[in-house]
């Protein structure tokens, strides 16, 4: 079974060890081997060439900081890579640092997890529902443009807590990436595949289950993960100026305590934490994207 | 060679096929009387379909056929139960047609199977709508993508197989809710020369088998002679019955039919009746324009 599920999904992967397996003969010598010699290599070369890129910008750092180059950008305040890297080891032998990120990762959670689930259910709700979409949509196209900065002192009002407006700041952020897409997904669901379904029998919730949510997948999940950035990118804004502790708050003490490594540690930790839940949501998802074709990226 | 294959496959299916005649048998008795179809067009109304009259007896093959544009898929929608007509009345069986359903199978053009379900998710969709278990859906699907030689590709999705392979999932699909009518829209007008060969063939084999109604849409002449039993040929828009036409080659159809006299009578008078109709259609465009 497996096999046969092989040939029919992975036809290159099949026929190129059948292509190996033959003896290199002049005619077949040279086009044979190319399609392994060359995957693997190219893999890899665009791996060195992103960390290249890296490595770069770090040494153009390095050499700004330690000259102290002031042209436009000035770097006379700004510590040397070095310096920053002693720093994190001090920082990473330090419980507090971790508890930072404890607190943000949890409030990107609560928030997170409330945005993916309203999200989804409102933008499946506006798909397939015009009146829906006429009440809803006024209030997203006015909210959403509205940055998360500018909810704090109505969050701070609003909440009882400071854990709650900075969650509820976060939530927004990543509510409506995860609405829009949902709603553009749903609504994009073919005609035809409706139709099939409706004479095969199927009941509205039916066409729902196995049509338009599937259907929508892609652009849901292209939306979680856009969600997922934004939800960092709110919860930073939110941590800034108020809170005790947080990745955020850990960035901004820092400056005011004129910090300066500790800032830039921050920063990267931000960076470091979006990109690898952004991963984890794409990693996440991706058995529910298994039908896409091969070759189009998940 | 190829039909002793399909006929092996076919004895696998001796308990499909008794039950599929046993349901169909005298059943799918399709009665059109003096339909209209409009849609809104420019504010205004545009007749697709005008004063439709036809039956279709059960186990009946019959085309549609005509030039593109001509409402002949619309009033196969409307026998799907798609489209409902803004006079007059379908029935099928002397039940009226007020939605799709399953006894009423349907095979699209292309691109009609869900892209997500594997190939025997596709085909067990809808026995499982129908409510039977998950494991008699999944032996169901089995055994109708046997039937159209497909058996080895079941946990493939659709994207993976070629389009006759996936009109093919989509004509197993349609016949496993054992259907009394099978409604098909222009199958195979998206495949290449040889594949619709094939899978014209491989029509007959099936149908010759379950004996369903068959309505099949298709404007290839050619396609309309070597299938049916009855062709209806249909005027430029607004679609009308012009012509009813009787195919009396005998069954099973081969393809060295394809070249005989009486085959080559039928084919020439389709086509006088769709040349006229096709050179009306111009006329009307550029009037339009």
């Amino acid at each position: 079974m497996s096999v046969k599920q092989n040939l029919a999904l992975q036809p290159a992967e099949a026929v190129s060890p059948a292509l190996l397996a033959v003896p290199p003969s002049p005619s077949t010598g040279p086009s044979a081997p190319t399609p392994r010699r060359r995957r693997l290599p190219a893999n890899f070369a665009h791996y060195l060439v992103r960390t290249g890129a890296l490595v770069m910008a770090v040494l153009l750092w390095h050499l700004a900081a330690s000259n102290d180059f002031n042209l436009l950008l000035n770097f006379e305040n700004i510590p040397t890579p070095v310096v920053v890297g002693e720093a994190l080891l001090v920082q990473l032998a330090s419980q507090e640092f971790y508890l930072h990120i404890g607190y943000s990762l949890e409030r990107i959670a609560i928030a997170y997890g409330m945005a993916v689930v309203l999200g989804v259910m409102l933008g499946v709700l506006m798909g397939r529902s015009r009146w829906a979409e006429d009440i809803i949509l006024p209030y997203i196209e006015l909210l959403r443009p509205i940055p998360a900065v500018a909810w704090i002192p109505l969050a701070i009002l609003m909440l009882p807590s400071e854990q709650s407006s900075i969650i509820f700041i976060t939530f927004l952020g990543a509510l409506f990436p995860v609405v829009l897409n949902t709603v553009h997904g749903v609504e994009q669901t073919p005609d035809v595949l409706v139709r099939a379904a409706r004479s095969l029998g199927a009941s509205k919730r039916a066409i729902l289950w196995h049509v338009v949510i599937p259907g929508a997948m892609p652009s849901i999940v292209a939306g979680l993960a856009i969600g997922m950035g934004v939800a960092w990118f709110s919860l930073l804004a939110g941590e800034i100026i108020s809170g005790q502790y947080g990745i955020g708050y850990f960035t901004w003490t820092s400056y005011t305590l004129i910090q300066y490594p500790q800032i830039i540690i921050g920063m990267l930790t931000i960076g470091g934490l979006g990109t690898l839940c952004t991963l984890l949501v794409r990693k996440a998802c991706t058995p529910l994207l298994r039908w896409q074709a091969k070759g189009g990226r998940p | 060679m190829n039909s002793a294959v399909s006929d092996n496959r076919l004895a696998v299916l001796d308990h499909s096929r008794q039950r599929a005649q046993a349901e169909t048998s005298g059943r799918g008795h399709i009665r059109v009387q003096d339909v209209h179809i409009e849609f809104d067009h420019n504010g205004g109304k545009r007749a697709a379909v005008q004063n439709a009259q036809l039956e279709i007896k059960p186990g009946e093959f019959v085309c549609l056929l005509g030039p593109s544009g001509c409402g002949k898929s619309t009033l196969l929608n409307a026998i799907a139960g798609f489209v409902q007509p803004s006079r007059g009345s379908l029935s099928i069986d002397g039940l009226a047609v007020t939605e799709p359903g399953p006894d009423r199978g349907m095979v699209f053009q292309q691109h009609s199977l869900f892209p997500w379900k594997t190939v025997r998710d596709n085909v067990a969709f809808g026995p499982l709508m129908a409510g039977v278990g998950r494991n008699e859906a999944m032996s169901v699907a089995r055994t109708f993508l046997s039937l159209v030689g497909l058996a080895a590709f079941e946990d493939a999705y659709p994207s993976t197989l070629s389009g006759g392979m996936q009109q093919r999932v989509g004509i197993a699909r349609a016949l496993a809710n054992y259907p009394s009518v099978l409604l098909m829209d222009e199958p195979f007008g998206a495949l290449d020369a040889q594949t619709r060969i094939m899978m014209q063939e491989n029509l007959l084999q099936i149908w010759r088998e379950f004996r369903n109604t068959l309505v099949f849409v298709t404007h290839d002449i050619d396609e309309a002679v070597f299938l049916s039993d009855r062709i209806v040929v249909m005027s430029a828009s607004p679609g009308r019955i012009i012509a009813d036409i009787k195919v009396a080659l005998p069954r099973p159809r081969e393809q060295s039919m394809l070249t005989s006299p009486e085959f080559i009578a039928l084919k020439r008078q389709c086509m006088d009746l769709i040349r006229q109709e096709t050179l009306c259609a111009f006329q009307q465009q550029n009037q339009v324009g």
